[in-house]
Formats: C-alpha cells, sequence, structure tokens
C-alpha cells in the first residue's frame, strides 16, 4: 500500500485532525487506493510545462491602501465559542 | 386564493415573474404556494437544512409593496440557497456539525445583489459536507432523495439545490460548482444548472473549498430562468480579487430557436466505454438534434489529456481544502472541543468530531499532497497536468464555438451504492471537473431519460461565454419537451 498506518497518523497529526484506531485502518485503505489512482499522472510528460496555479489571466490585484468599515467587534464576537473582554478565549499556549 | 392558487408551485420563475408583471399574482400567493407545497413533499424529499418561512412572508410582503418600482424579474419570487453561502442572521452550516450553529454577521456577494433586487428566500439547501461529494449523502444531517426516485440520489454536492427545484419547491435556487456540484445533481434530477466561468460570480461569502475552482450558479427549471437568475448574480466586486472586471451582456438576448452558423465539437474522450448505454443514447439523440436545428457538429475533436483530470482535480480540490479549511480549529465559531488536556488536544478533538470522513479523508490527502517530499510529484505534477487540459481548452475554442458532452456517466444511482468506495463516487464526477480545471463556464440542460430518470447533456464554452452555451440549451431545449415532464412526487 502506498500509505502505511504510521503515515495515516502523521498527515493527520500535520492536519490537527483526530483519529481513532479504527480510522486509522479505514483511511489507510481509501486514501492507498486513491493514491495508486495519482500514478496515471506519472505516465505523462511534462517536462517544461509551467504551472497553472489559477485560471484567470489576473495578477497582483490592488486597491487603495484605505481606512474602511469593518464588522462591530459584537457581530465578529457572536459566533466564537468563548470570549472574555471582547476577545476570543483559547486554552492555555505555553506552559507555566 | 385563485382557482389556480394549488399549481403556482409549478410555474418557472419567468412565469412566475410575468404574472407578477402583470399583478395577476401577488408574492405573497407564490410564497404561499410554496410553503403549501414545501409542507406536502419535504418530509420525502429533505432539500432543506433551514426554511425561512417567516422570513419568505416578511420579504414577500416587502417585495408587494415594491411593486411598480423597477424591479428585477427575480423580485419577489421564492428562492432557495445552498447552505455554504453566508446569509447574514441564518445559520449557514455548510452541511457540517462544525458550523451547525453558525450565524453569519454578514450576507454573501451574490446575497447583496439578489437581496437588492427583491429577494424572496424560502430556506437554506441540503448538500454534501463543505460541498464535497458527489450524492448528497455526505451531508451531516440528512440526505436529500431524488424526486424522480426516492431511492436515490440527487447528485451533489447541491443536492438541495437541484432537488428543491425540481420538487417545486421553489423556483429558483442557487448552487456552487467546484468539480460538478450544479451540473452533476441538475442531470441528475432533470433540471438546468450553470457553473458560470472562474471569476463571473464574486465568491465573497461563500464558504471556501477550493478557492481556484469554487463558482456560484443557478439551477432552474428552464434555460430562460437560467439567464435570468444568472443576470442577478454577476459582476465585479473588489472584496474578491478574483472577480473579473469584465462586462456583464444581457444573457437572455443570446436566446433564441436555431443554431445556424454555429460549430460544436463533441470531444470523443467524453464518450468512453464506461458511460452507460441509456446516457449514450440520450446524448447522442441530442447532438442529432443539435444538427437539425443548424448546428454543425464535429465528433471527431479530441482533447487528449481528459483522463487526467480526474487525479489533478483529486489532489488540487484537496490540497486547496486542506489550507481553507484549517481556519476551524474551534476559536473563532463553529464547533468547539474544550474538554481537552492541552489546546492541541481541544484542537484535534474539535476536528475529528465536527467534521465527517469525507471531509477529512480530502484534508488528509491534501495535506500528503502538500507535505515535504511529496509536493513535487503530486501538487506541482497536477499543477502542470492543468496547463496541458487547459490549453487544449483553449485550442479546442479556436475550431468551435462550444463544446458538448454527456455531464455525467450514468443516471442517479441508489442511496448507500458508492458511500464506502470514495474512488467510485468520484468517477461521477469524470465529466464534470475538465470543466473546472480550466475555468470554463458549462452548463447541464435535460435530454433524455434512461430507467426513467434523467439525462442531462453539457455545453461548455469559452471563458466568459456563458451567451454562447445558453443559446445552444435554450433551441435544444425548446425543441425538446423533457423540461416540461415532472417528477411523479
Amino acid at each position: 500500500m502506498p500509505i502505511n498506518p504510521e503515515e495515516v497518523r502523521h498527515v493527520a497529526r500535520l492536519a490537527r485532525v483526530g483519529l481513532s484506531d479504527e480510522d486509522v485502518s479505514r483511511f489507510q485503505g481509501q486514501l492507498s487506493q486513491i493514491l495508486d489512482y495519482f500514478q496515471v499522472l506519472h505516465d505523462l510528460e511534462t517536462d517544461g510545462v509551467p504551472p497553472t496555479s489559477h485560471p484567470l489571466p489576473l495578477h497582483n490585484v490592488m486597491r487603495t491602501d484605505s481606512e474602511d468599515a469593518s464588522l462591530p467587534r459584537d457581530a465578529v464576537l457572536g459566533n466564537a465559542p468563548q470570549q472574555e473582554a471582547g476577545l476570543f478565549r483559547v486554552s492555555t499556549i505555553l506552559e507555566e | 386564493m385563485s382557482a389556480n392558487a394549488s399549481k403556482l408551485h409549478s410555474l418557472t420563475l419567468h412565469e412566475a415573474s410575468e404574472l407578477l408583471g402583470r399583478r395577476e399574482v401577488s408574492s405573497l400567493e407564490l410564497t404561499q404556494a410554496i410553503l403549501a407545497r414545501i409542507d406536502s413533499v419535504e418530509d420525502r424529499v429533505k432539500a432543506y437544512i433551514t426554511p425561512t418561512p417567516e422570513l419568505a412572508l416578511e420579504q414577500a410582503r416587502l417585495a408587494d409593496g415594491r411593486r411598480g418600482a423597477a424591479l428585477s424579474a427575480l423580485s419577489g419570487v421564492p428562492a432557495a440557497i445552498k447552505d455554504v453561502i453566508c446569509t447574514q442572521d441564518v445559520r449557514t452550516t455548510c452541511g457540517s456539525r462544525m458550523l451547525e450553529a453558525f450565524i453569519p454577521p454578514y450576507d454573501a456577494y451574490v446575497m447583496e445583489k439578489l437581496k437588492g433586487h427583491g429577494m424572496v428566500m424560502i430556506g437554506k439547501t441540503n448538500m454534501d459536507e463543505f460541498a464535497m461529494g458527489s450524492s448528497g449523502e455526505n451531508s451531516a444531517f440528512y440526505p436529500t432523495r431524488n424526486p424522480w426516485d426516492l431511492d436515490r440520489v440527487p447528485g451533489g454536492s447541491s443536492s438541495g439545490s437541484a432537488a428543491a427545484v425540481a420538487a417545486d419547491e421553489c423556483f429558483y435556487a442557487l448552487g456552487t460548482d467546484t468539480g460538478g456540484s450544479i451540473r452533476q445533481p441538475a442531470a441528475l434530477c432533470g433540471v438546468v444548472g450553470l457553473k458560470p466561468t472562474y471569476g463571473r460570480v464574486s465568491r465573497f461569502g461563500l464558504v471556501a473549498f477550493a478557492s481556484s475552482l469554487d463558482q456560484i450558479g443557478p439551477i432552474t427549471k428552464d434555460v430562460r430562468d437560467c439567464a435570468l437568475a444568472l443576470q442577478q448574480i454577476c459582476g465585479h466586486d473588489p472584496r474578491d480579487s478574483t472577480s473579473a472586471p469584465v462586462e456583464v451582456p444581457d444573457f437572455s438576448a443570446a436566446l433564441g430557436p436555431d443554431l445556424k452558423g454555429l460549430r460544436l465539437g463533441a470531444p470523443r474522450e467524453y464518450f468512453h466505454e464506461a458511460m452507460a448505454p441509456g446516457v449514450r443514447e440520450a446524448v447522442d439523440g441530442a447532438i442529432r438534434r443539435l444538427e437539425a436545428l443548424g448546428a454543425e457538429v464535429d465528433r471527431e475533436v479530441s482533447l487528449p489529456s481528459t483522463p487526467y483530470a480526474l487525479a489533478v482535480y483529486y489532489i488540487l480540490a484537496p490540497s486547496e481544502a486542506s489550507a481553507n479549511l484549517a481556519r476551524y480549529d474551534g476559536v473563532k465559531y463553529g464547533y468547539s472541543y474544550t474538554d481537552g488536556d492541552s489546546m492541541w488536544d481541544n484542537m484535534e478533538k474539535t476536528r475529528q468530531f465536527g467534521f465527517g470522513d469525507e471531509v477529512k479523508r480530502r484534508i488528509m490527502l491534501g495535506t500528503y499532497a502538500l507535505s515535504a517530499g511529496y509536493y513535487d510529484a503530486y501538487y506541482l505534477k497536477a499543477l502542470k497536468v492543468r496547463t496541458l487540459i487547459r490549453c487544449e481548452f483553449e485550442e479546442a475554442f479556436t475550431r468551435y464555438d462550444a463544446l458538448i458532452t454527456p455531464v455525467s456517466p450514468t443516471v442517479a444511482f441508489r442511496l448507500g451504492e458508492k458511500v464506502s468506495d470514495p474512488l467510485q463516487m468520484y468517477l461521477s464526477d469524470v465529466f464534470t471537473i475538465p470543466v473546472n480545471i480550466a475555468g470554463l463556464p458549462a452548463i447541464s440542460v435535460p435530454c433524455g431519460f434512461s430507467e426513467g430518470l434523467p439525462v442531462g447533456l453539457q455545453v461548455i464554452g469559452k471563458p466568459f461565454d456563458e451567451s454562447t452555451i445558453l443559446r445552444v440549451a435554450y433551441a435544444y431545449e425548446q425543441s425538446s419537451e423533457w423540461h416540461k415532464r415532472r417528477p411523479p412526487l
């Protein structure tokens, strides 16, 4: 299989997605099948072909650097799972 | 109520709009008719996540009060909105537990536009979670059912929008299309769906899935309605840096009875052996009809990189999704797990319990494709093949005004048939995906039935030439009777 259980756990860790052991084995099979399918691309010669990251010929869209109205703080915090003193509340990041 | 009130729900958008204009019906009557229709069929179809009847009645009264003012064809005509489009003060779930209680503090650009035209919003429609899916079964709430056969899927990811239009639970709907999510459900439900050119419609307020592929577009009962709805959501918006500053033509002006002088190509790669015989028969019949209408159809055209499009898409879209969905960390909005033993534990469990399986699969696929050691082999390779696909379309469009293909290789499949096999599910998008990769406009229009289920014809156009695909779809539709059939609900 192109991806083993350790790699599934590693990718899940990079993406910060918690997985159960049962998830790991199911995803290992499914992701392997999909990654196998991607091998078709390796038959294709692409030396010297420039990448397209975007279908429109637009580059560096600029705007005037001016002040504009923004959402009121209450509206922004309205969906916050936890808030305190007009701020988003998060769990401790740095150890004591 | 007038004698015809019981049939009002089956009107098209343009018919409803004409009755409103002649004051033969009020917006309130149209809205009540739709609400009554929802009462009688919604428990079977499950097209909506959040119906908004009170808001709809309020907006209908407002629209009736404004009558006489110069409003658009959409004024006062009830519409359904896919639940991935932000609606101020109306919850927007994206079909996910993650956003089950999310109430946007602002409207998407398309909502600002529609509200400016006196819209009546009937509700927010069901969808595959974060628009990832081809059957509607990835909704975290419940699957939508195909109005033509309740044991079958309506397609996805705009499952609820397509089913709501097909079941007469609204007069028109908005969907979004990243790899076929407007066109495939429109085809499977026997309605019309248009994905505009990338950049034609602002993505401001559209919850992002794959930013270089996503577009908002209309799902309607016929092609004239499609032109009317598209007209009102286009325009340049500086808040989306990929919104194209281009003129918006009068799309309805392109609609006419014949196709004389039009050169069409039917690329060979789209007529391969995996296509169901009934689908091939319907599409072949449509091609003969297009010729009878005066178009010249070349069936020898070849777009050789087409077979690689599916792999390109399932690398690029998950890669972009893995970045876009990083914002769901349980801090700013959405589901939040807080009983963990550390910040990281909380974040991982927030995403473990907040996201469904398909979303997790795609986040992991994208993370893998972008990770050290795999970036060149997957992501960069896919971007290069994207160039090949785009250039082949460009070259074809020097010789053809539009391209004709099927929308989906099969008719609607059974609920549960493909849920445990993601790759099989992905293959149902094989004919719609290349269009998103190249950023082109395309429309799905009903072109027949197989096994009693609708088949869709795809018309692909040049960038910003929605007018020509609408013209082709309209002339075809008017020469057929398919769009007049309604599901036996």
